[in-house]
């Protein structure tokens, strides 16, 4: 059974002053997500993650089409005791402190006073919040806060967690314990569903990645098929001069760079023979050549390039 | 539904408005009654307790009613705007045990307030009289009374956050019980202006709105009169339906809104 399966889910919005006009955030989208894999939801903004990731935890109706978690309609409290959620940018009771919250959520699952109390406690040694358990969640920071949604997501061990932009307001060591804390849950079979605009992290972390260009699912695939192809070579050349490279500049991705007798070119794949040909000689010496390989920013830059042209994306399946 | 739940919901609800420090309302409260049975003592000869029961009750409804507001425009729509409702509706609760804990939670605030506020009273009475007589066990109805109006104030509150602002909330609420206030009256003039349109009209509200005025005993109660058992009833089962009807509408709302 996939852990999270769309199918044809889409979502109009009425919008103007009379809401006569339809907007559509999300277009018969289609996904299955697999238990224990990382998945990340990519995409530029208003590109419907936040509006699936809605209809996933039912704060909104699907316009059409259907989800589902573990078998059961996404939304419905039975969903819920497999399935923790982040919101983006999450808001809590500010009158209450980080322990009285958890414990105010905990007591929404069946569990008994000591397993609720056991688990409040290990969840806010996971996130980092044992030291401020009792102070009120006003005095928090958005980082701060961004755990407390983190510590609530994964109090009753779920078997799916989704997160909204879960490293959205961290710093640099907030994100690292994010993403370990994400290798965690992978590591101890959990499925990850997450949305992010930090590639970075979805290129560490994700199984696979869907992108997501105005409602519509523009590619999805495991990262490393994805990347697999090659943006062409990256060359090294000794030589005495920057003039003595002018006749390798035409055959250039890039203009070359010349600094201290060597001189980095970026060839593309098909001028490689031509450029092996050029490159003896005239005092020029081949110290190495390697290939480049697309990058994930490059990847979802030229996805979205490509859908916005009306070119059907590469690497989309 | 589970019960542990809605309650849970419940607590939530009335630690809120305790940590909002609404409450605390009642030190001023109870330090105006004894002020004013003070005062009366001094310039009143023979009617001292009636001035002070009348504007005791008075008090306890007034001051009821704007707390009622004041919390119950924000039930629904602070959480939307404030989204702590994410949190929330992604546990393994309905969307309709929210709204009856919610309801149920703002209930309990009030009655613990009215509780605080009705023994201030009870005390400046002691004070004022040094003792109590028989009739007085009556202010007790009149008491529940205004807890019930107060019940139904706090159902319309409910009802109009789940569509509107907090301020329209707010006006829509004040201006039913104004009219619920009036209902009787307003049918009567309905009636006398022969204009079997505007007679529709006023029928048609007077049935619509909350009939306030049913409950509003606290000059009898004051004269030492008591409520008859067949009014607490009936005014009980009347606001236990329309509290009732006003809830399930409240829910099929909510239950059906997208939370953007």
């Amino acid at each position: 059974m996939a852990a999270i399966e769309i199918s044809g889910l889409s979502k109009d919005f009425l919008v103007g002053f009379w809401r006569k006009h339809r907007f559509r955030a999300l277009d018969r989208l289609s996904l299955q997500i697999e238990q224990g894999e990382v998945f990340g939801f990519l995409g530029p903004n208003g590109a419907g993650k936040t509006t699936t990731l809605k209809i996933l935890t039912g704060l909104i109706f699907p316009t059409e089409g259907t989800a589902t978690i573990l078998g059961k309609p996404a939304g419905q409290p039975e969903a819920f005791l497999h399935a923790g959620f982040l919101p983006e940018n999450p808001y809590f009771y500010d009158y209450l402190t980080p322990q009285e919250l958890l414990d105010y959520f905990a007591r929404f699952y069946p569990l008994t006073p000591e397993e609720r109390k056991r688990r409040c406690d290990s969840v806010l040694d996971q996130a980092g919040l044992s030291d401020v358990r009792g102070r009120p969640l006003r005095k928090f920071s958005k980082g701060m806060l961004q755990r407390v949604g983190i510590a609530q997501a994964i109090l009753h061990e779920p078997e799916i967690v989704l997160l909204d932009e879960p490293m959205s307001g961290l710093d640099p060591v907030g994100r690292h314990e994010v993403r370990e804390l994400i290798l965690q849950l992978k590591a101890a079979g959990k499925t990850v569903f997450f949305s992010t605009h930090i590639l970075s992290d979805a290129e560490a972390l994700c199984d696979r990645i869907a992108i997501l260009n105005r409602g519509k699912l523009v590619g999805v695939g495991q990262i490393s098929d994805l990347l697999r192809r090659q943006a062409g070579y990256d060359a090294v050349i000794e030589c005495p001069s920057p003039e003595a490279i002018a006749p390798l500049a035409p055959l250039a991705a890039k203009p070359p760079l010349y600094s201290g007798g060597h001189c980095r070119v970026q060839i593309p794949e098909q001028e490689l023979s031509r450029f092996l040909s050029l490159c003896q000689g005239d005092g020029l010496r081949l110290i190495s050549l390697n290939p480049v390989r697309l990058s994930l920013e490059d990847y979802f830059v030229e996805v979205l390039r490509d859908t916005e042209s009306g070119r059907a994306p590469a690497a989309a399946s | 539904m589970n019960s542990a739940q809605t309650l849970t919901i419940v607590r939530n609800t009335f630690r809120e408005a305790v940590r909002d420090r609404v409450l605390y309302n009642l030190i001023a409260f109870a330090l105006i009654m004894i002020a004013s049975a003070l005062l009366f003592g001094e310039i009143s000869i023979g009617i001292q307790k009636t001035i002070l029961l009348n504007i005791g009750l008075s008090s306890i409804s007034v001051f009821g009613l704007l707390i009622a507001i004041f919390l119950g425009i924000g039930l629904v729509y602070k959480e939307m705007d404030k989204r702590s409702l994410y949190a929330l509706l992604s546990k393994p609760i309905r969307r309709s045990q929210f709204i009856v804990g919610k309801f149920l939670g703002l209930n309990f605030t009030i009655l613990v307030n009215t509780a605080f506020m009705s023994l201030g009273l009870w005390a400046a009475l002691f004070y004022l009289t040094r003792g109590f007589e028989p009739q007085d066990i009556y202010i007790w109805e009149a008491i529940y009374f205004i807890l019930l109006q107060l019940s139904l104030v706090i159902a319309l509150c409910l009802f109009f956050s789940c569509f509107s602002t907090p301020v329209l909330s707010a006006v829509f609420t004040f201006v039913a019980y104004v009219i619920g206030n009036l209902a009787s009256d307003i049918r009567t003039f309905g009636e006398l202006t022969e204009n079997p349109l505007l007679g529709a009209l006023t029928t048609g509200i007077y049935y619509m709105l909350p009939n306030f005025s049913n409950f509003n005993v606290s000059s009898w109660v004051a004269h030492g009169n008591p409520v008859e058992g067949s009014v607490i009833l009936w005014n009980t089962l009347y606001a236990l339906c329309y509290d009732a009807i006003l809830v399930t509408a409240s829910v099929w709302i909510f239950s059906r809104k997208d939370l953007k």
